[in-house]
């Protein structure tokens, strides 16, 4: 068995990826892609610590983060068609109907 | 030793691929390469026993969400190469601040490994012959302990279905 901190820096790892990916793109898809990603990472540290400590509990929260998940992408997705529709666009920085 | 290759095989996989995802300038590939992360954290998420997760993982997240993502994609058109961020400090500012937050985690977990009786309590895993069956075990929790999270969990996919389908339906009058 291998030792909770390879899992914890893989977590790690890929959480910044997404985050580096949330901050840089201006593709608003990517940037959902990017939050999908960080999710995800959460899930292995929820299930590495499921594992090591023997409690399911864990694995029950990753099920619902891929819940969250799921209906954080539709309602995104829903967004991104809509913006689409109006403004031919997805890219973040001309997403600025409501500044002034 | 075994654990080891496979631990390390999936999880390179899923690193590359990640880095991959977020400098691919066309949506289409980021796409592809999020799938095949996502499939070698399922892969990951097998070798930690949690068979459920490994399954729904990839029915859920390859065969549900990322359907939906590529679905997207291709409706609007956007599988050609966007424009990527014109300002340099921006990326220079994203980068620095992971790796902020990288070193400030790494460090932390460095230090917990290494100190004696403060660091990370883990117990020894329980030996996997000696598990019970994951998806029985997860189904009693989820319908006993967590029954009430669950159904405000499909009262939360009721929601996000009805919002998806007003806002991307077409205005008609207004």
């Amino acid at each position: 068995m291998m030792p909770i901190g390879h899992y914890l820096f893989l977590s790690l790892a890929l959480f910044l990826i997404g985050a580096i990916g949330v901050i840089t793109r201006r593709n608003v898809i990517i940037v959902l892609m990017s939050i999908e990603l960080i999710l995800n990472a959460v899930n292995i540290n929820l299930v590495a610590f499921s594992r090591y400590f023997g409690d399911i509990a864990g694995q029950v929260f990753a099920l619902f983060i891929i819940t969250d998940a799921a209906a954080e992408a539709v309602v995104g997705l829903g967004i991104i068609i809509a913006f689409f529709r109006n403004r031919e666009t997805v890219l973040a920085d001309e997403m600025d109907l409501l500044k002034w | 030793m075994l654990d080891n290759v496979i631990f390390y095989f999936f999880a390179s996989i899923a690193v590359i691929s990640a880095a991959l995802m977020v400098t691919r300038r066309n949506a289409i590939h980021s796409a592809v390469f999020l799938i095949t992360t996502l499939l070698a954290t399922a892969g990951i998420f097998l070798q930690l026993r949690a068979e459920f997760l490994f399954i729904s993982q990839i029915i859920l997240y390859v065969g549900g969400i990322m359907v939906l993502f590529i679905f997207v994609i291709m409706l609007l058109r956007l599988d050609v190469p966007l424009p990527q961020i014109r300002s340099r400090t921006q990326k220079w500012i994203a980068l620095l601040v992971a790796l902020a937050v990288g070193v400030e985690a790494g460090v932390v977990l460095w230090l917990a490994r290494k100190v004696p009786g403060q660091g990370l309590l883990i117990p020894n895993p329980a030996p996997a012959d000696q598990l019970h069956p994951n998806t029985e075990e997860l189904a009693r929790s989820l319908f006993g302990a967590y029954l009430l999270p669950f159904e405000i969990a499909s009262v939360l996919l009721l929601v996000a279905m009805v919002g998806a389908v007003v806002m991307a339906k077409k205005r008609t009058d207004a």
